[in-house]
């Protein structure tokens, strides 16, 4: 079966972040993989080692997020497509899906796409849906299990109260949450690998696209620093910590 | 003036309560409408009318609980073409997720989530940077569709609110039946709702394995009206069920006092309790970053400060 997974290039989230104008500084930092899409792509490969078949990784980001699928590759997808254009900066979610979209259509016929539930940086959550929409195909969501057999995907899904258990027929879109597996280390050999595995960079143009499909249609008017709480009190716990939390208890009157 | 939409979840016959926290905030910018679909939506109705929905568009239809997303995104469709509605608003669930990704996607319509406050149909605020920087974003094209976090605003009802039921009539055709939930499993919790608590203590990583949440239980049975959560990391590894998490994927919660044991805060954790009143932390690293939203951080080993705790609890209660 061939599986597409969704990659994110994000600045390295143990770094506190940088602004670039209106938006998050993306270019000239170090950036990472998003930790949550290693989960995508480790089902990516599992399922290529149970059922054959390719695991291509998608992104869409700057020139840099070809860091990202290297690092996928290095893991054991055999391909990368970036999507990389200057227009695409400060893309909402929708932009984001109809690139990702075209550049899914472009790269080939695939039985599953995969992504994870929402990125680390911008957390929207919702791109998954809109690019399954733009894909039509079904979508099974926030799995936390993955079971394929005979054209059909089953996921337990993740709920507020427990979960439900979500079964379609492929070809479908696959999000994972970020329990759904241990994602494997690149070995060295992978890191040699993936040096010579392909990567297209294509931009708007290349994939057809033009005028409203990638019309940004919210932008930042502006941005104030966000009423700090109240700087608290830090204290190193010399054996009374546990008499200070109860005095805060009971100044709240919860005890 | 506008048409503001409040797409209400219904689950098992159950109203999502955010769903009036939602037509409250509704009807500051607009005139209010809700959609709910599922069994149990037409009772529903009369709820989101006391909040101040003047039509609700309703449907009891199994289907749209069988089936993930498509169904709805096909219904809501059709009432939008008809009704051409400005802005819709839903609450940033599980379902309503995969529902709005698709309808954004269906309509051609901008999405915005993670909103924290609506000041016009033109105009919103989201949090980014671990809710360090509020950005103000401005929105085009109709209908604008928006998700705000659970407790975002407060459900107040509207005196005299009363809903036209407008029953929603379509056929959801074939190809929208593709997804489908076959199993529902509830992890059935004892003790007070994490949502609801006055108080909630919360574990992380740093309480190095699940037999010691069984202590974070004990130290809630002493404080009483406490329940217990954890972060996604905790959640992932298998240590308590999906139904303890707190954060982006995961519950919003808004108590009097938030203690946290062993969490270091990352941001997807923090945008679902930062609203507590009071927040009190515990980890082994100064450099937690939980610290920098706490009321009280204690720079020490939870593990120790848990006994000790619950005693100090039990001889002050007496």
């Amino acid at each position: 079966m061939n599986i597409a997974v969704c990659v994110k290039h994000i600045p390295d989230p143990n770094v506190p972040p940088q602004m670039d104008g209106k938006y998050l500084k993306r270019e000239g930092i170090q950036g990472v993989l998003d930790p949550g899409d290693e989960f995508g792509v480790e089902a990516g490969l599992l399922l290529k080692e149970a059922h054959g078949g390719e695991v291509t990784l998608v992104s869409m980001g700057p020139a840099a997020a070809q860091e990202a699928i290297r690092r996928g590759l290095s893991m054991g997808a055999d391909k990368g497509v970036l999507v990389t254009d200057d227009t695409l900066k400060g893309a909402d979610a929708l932009v984001t899906a109809r690139v990702l979209a075209a550049a899914i259509k472009k790269a080939g016929q695939f039985d599953l796409v995969v992504a994870g539930v929402e990125s680390t940086d911008g957390y929207t959550g919702t791109m998954p849906g809109s690019l399954a929409e733009l894909l039509d195909l079904p979508q099974v969501t926030f799995a936390k299990t993955i079971e394929v057999t005979d054209g059909t995907v089953k996921v337990n899904r993740q709920t507020a109260e427990g979960y439900h258990v979500v079964e379609c027929s492929l070809p479908a879109l696959l999000t994972v949450t970020a329990g759904v597996n241990e994602p494997r280390y690149a070995s060295f050999k992978g890191i040699m690998a993936a040096k010579k595995k392909p990567v297209e960079t294509w931009s708007v143009a290349d994939l057809g696209l033009a005028g409203e499909d990638v019309a940004i249609k919210q932008d930042v008017a502006g941005q104030t620093p966000a009423e700090e709480r109240k700087a608290g009190e830090v204290i190193t716990d010399d054996g009374s910590a546990a008499k200070r939390i109860a005095d805060f208890l009971q100044e709240a009157k919860v005890i | 003036m506008p048409t503001i939409w409040v797409y209400a979840e219904i689950d098992n016959g159950k109203l999502d309560p955010s769903s009036l926290e939602l037509a409250t905030k509704a009807r500051e910018l607009g005139d209010v409408e809700a959609v709910v679909l599922g069994p149990g939506a037409t009772e529903a109705a009369a709820r989101l009318g006391e909040y101040g929905a003047e039509i609700v568009y309703a449907s009891d239809d199994q289907v749209y609980a069988d089936y993930v997303a498509q169904p709805h995104v096909h219904a809501l469709t059709e009432l939008i073409g008809e009704n051409a509605p400005d802005m819709i608003l839903f609450a940033m669930n599980y379902d309503s997720r995969d529902i709005a990704g698709r309808l954004s996607a269906r309509l051609g319509s901008t999405l915005m989530s993670n909103v924290l406050e609506i000041e016009s149909v033109e105009r919103a605020k989201t949090a980014i940077i671990g809710g360090t920087i509020i950005v103000d974003v401005a929105l085009e094209g109709a209908p604008k569709i928006l998700l705000a976090r659970a407790k975002s605003f407060v459900a107040e009802p509207l005196e005299g609110g009363e809903a036209t039921v407008v029953p929603v009539e379509t056929t959801v055709p074939e190809e929208a039946k593709r997804a489908k939930r076959v199993e529902r499993h509830e992890e059935a919790a004892t003790g007070p709702k994490l949502e609801d608590a006055p108080v909630v203590l919360s574990g992380g990583r740093g309480l190095q394995g699940p037999d010691n949440f069984k202590h974070l239980e004990d130290l809630a049975s002493a404080i009483g009206n406490t329940a217990v959560g954890a972060t996604r990391a905790v959640v992932d590894a298998g240590w308590v069920p999906y139904s303890y998490q707190i954060g982006q994927t995961g519950k919003t919660v808004k108590p009097s006092v938030y203690i946290a044991f062993g969490v270091s805060g990352a941001t997807q954790h923090i945008v679902g309790m930062k609203g507590a009143k009071r927040i009190i932390a515990i980890n082994k690293d100064e450099e937690a970053p939980i610290f920098q939203i706490s009321d009280l951080g204690v720079v020490g080993d939870a593990l120790k400060i848990i006994p000790q705790l619950i005693e100090e609890v039990k001889s002050r209660k007496g």
